[in-house]
């Protein structure tokens, strides 16, 4: 089975973020494949382990995102492709999409794997624009994730438990970090990935144009902080006060 | 008047939460209509007709709860074809996201993802979404019409304006390329603990509980109150407890009814993840301590004492 799985460069989620003059976040330091791509380059290597097949690693971003690619490659993944061009500096969820669903297009995949919501934006947006736009179905919050033959079979995550979903292949799935444990890359691993094939392609390769993005950040404000409010001593009283703060707020 | 559509959405037959939610907001920016669909959906237009719909459209079709997404987009694009309204609001769930990002590139318009806020500006709208790890909010104006813009839960109080809403039959054919992510079973982990992001309360701790050995005071609690336990930064790096306990910039963000902050300093990593929870205890050593001057009530004392004292409390109040 041909297995795309997008990957995402991201500032390191241990480090400190920074903003940019133009109050997008800073991606020049300490970036690092992102956690939750992790997962999902591991379920795709876990799924080509049992049912054969290939992994292609599609990436969008600056030259530098070749690093997070090589780290998957470095996994095990097969081969990768980044898109990178000028005119993709900023942009949003459906240009972002529009992108990645073109070069995957091309590679005709049973199968599509996106982490839930990357680390950095957290809007969770581009994997169902993703599966709009290749006309495949989504099998979203996947903690575990079946293949037999053409059938594919998810537990979807949910707040009390979980649905069994079930469709036919093509088809894209996202992956919670609960998917799969990553593995390390192996000292053999990081050898080989160094020979294996990174495309790079632009937009005019994709045959689309940026066309105006759906938002614009107008203005950066501080978030509002809370009032202080009344601090006691633990005395005879305080276990009243808590108390009646619960009740107050009525969860007891 | 702006037009403006609601999508809300439906559980097993019941309204989530935060359609009503948004419909508080909604009824202040223009006329709104809500799009209801699934089992349920007659029934829950009495409702959102309470709460400031003016008209229901409604889709009875048992597709709508047995498949993921597509038959609902199919839906809002039938809808969509009758007249585009200028705003579209849908809740920053499961379930609406997938639905949101699908019918967004279907029309081609993009969309503004977990605002906690949104407003009108110049005959358009701007949506204020948290940035930076919460610590800044950013405002961002849509550039397309219809603006869609997905908002998180509990950004705004639900209330009953007391109306009736016309209920219209929404017309559109699911036909079998939309019957794809077949939902076959659902499944209830009753006994799987309270979950940190669903909980309504939720008692975290920091290095003022002296080692991992006291975390099961922090457990007790929960019991006793129905919530789930999270952490600092700090002692999920020392490895006290695991990386999915952690609250705050780089863990998980909650809002809870009460937040229990007990020997946890009040680093900004931590409190961006919390800040919003609607009243914040503190059980701190230090009086000057950051959580303090954020916190509804601060204790000051030894949490170690304080913890299985108020376990005890609680008990003895629920007999």
């Amino acid at each position: 089975m041909k297995i795309v799985v997008t990957v995402k460069q991201v500032p390191d989620p241990n480090s400190n973020l920074v903003l940019e003059s133009d109050n997008t976040l800073s991606r020049e330091k300490e970036v690092v494949l992102d956690p939750g791509d992790e997962c999902g380059v591991e379920e795709a290597l876990q799924l080509k382990e049992a049912h054969g097949g290939e992994v292609i690693l599609v990436s969008m971003g600056p030259e530098r995102a070749k690093d997070a690619i090589r780290k998957g490659l470095s996994m095990g993944a097969d081969r990768g492709i980044l898109i990178t061009d000028p005119q993709l500096a900023g942009a949003d969820a459906l240009l972002t999409a529009r992108a990645l669903a073109a070069a995957i297009k091309a590679e005709s995949p049973d199968l599509v794997i996106c982490g839930t919501e990357s680390y950095d934006g957290s809007t969770g947006m581009v994997p169902p624009m993703l599966a709009e736009l290749l006309g495949l179905p989504q099998l979203t919050v996947a903690k575990k994730v079946e293949v037999d033959g053409s059938n594919l079979k998810i537990h979807r995550q949910t707040a009390d438990g979980y649905e069994v979903l079930e469709a036919s292949t093509p088809a894209l799935i996202t992956v919670t970090a609960a998917i799969a444990e990553p593995r390390y890359a192996s000292l053999k691993g990081i050898m080989a990935a160094r020979s294996k094939e990174i495309k790079q392609i632009g937009l005019a390769d994709l045959g689309i144009e940026r066309g105006e993005v759906a938002e614009t950040i107008e203005g950066l404000t501080d978030a509002e902080t809370r009032k202080a409010g009344v601090v006691i001593e633990f005395d005879g009283t305080a276990l009243d006060r808590i108390l009646q703060v619960l009740a107050e707020a009525k969860v007891i | 008047m702006a037009k403006v559509w609601v999508y809300a959405e439906l559980n097993q037959g019941k309204v989530n939460p935060t359609a009503l939610e948004l419909l508080a907001k909604a009824r202040e920016l223009g006329d709104v209509e809500a799009i209801a669909l699934g089992t349920g959906a007659k029934a829950a237009a009495a409702t959102l007709g309470k709460h400031g719909a003016k008209v229901v459209h409604v889709n009875e079709d048992k597709a709508f709860d047995d498949y993921l997404a597509e038959p609902a987009t199919d839906a809002l694009a039938a809808l969509h074809k009758l007249g585009a309204p200028d705003l579209i609001l849908f809740g920053f769930t499961p379930d609406s996201r997938d639905v949101a990002g699908r019918f967004a590139a279907r029309l081609e318009v993009g969309l503004i993802s977990g605002a906690a806020d949104v407003v009108a500006k110049d005959g358009g709208f701007v949506a204020q979404v948290p940035y930076f790890g919460g610590a800044k909010i950013a405002s961002m104006k849509a550039n397309k019409k219809p603006a869609i813009v997905l908002v998180r839960p509990k950004s705004f109080e639900a209330s009953e304006v007391g109306g009736t809403a016309e209920v219209k039959e929404l017309s559109v054919s699911i036909d079998a390329g939309s019957k794809r992510a077949h939902i076959v079973e659902r499944v209830v982990e009753a006994s799987e603990k309270v979950k940190l992001e669903d909980a309504k309360v939720v008692i975290s701790g920091g290095r003022g509980m002296g080692g991992p050995d006291n975390f099961p005071l922090l457990e007790d609690l929960a019991g006793a109150l129905g919530g789930a336990v999270g952490a600092s930064r700090a002692v999920v790096d020392a490895g006290w407890v695991p990386y999915s306990m952690q609250v705050g910039q780089t863990g998980k963000s909650v809002r809870p009814g009460v937040y229990i902050a007990v020997g946890i300093s009040g680093a900004m990593q931590h409190t961006v993840g919390m800040k919003a929870s609607k009243v914040i205890i503190a059980i701190n050593k230090d009086a000057e301590a950051p959580i303090m001057k954020m916190a509804d009530l601060g204790v000051v004392g030894d949490a170690l004492k304080i913890v299985p004292a108020l376990t005890a409390a609680v008990k003895a109040k629920k007999r």
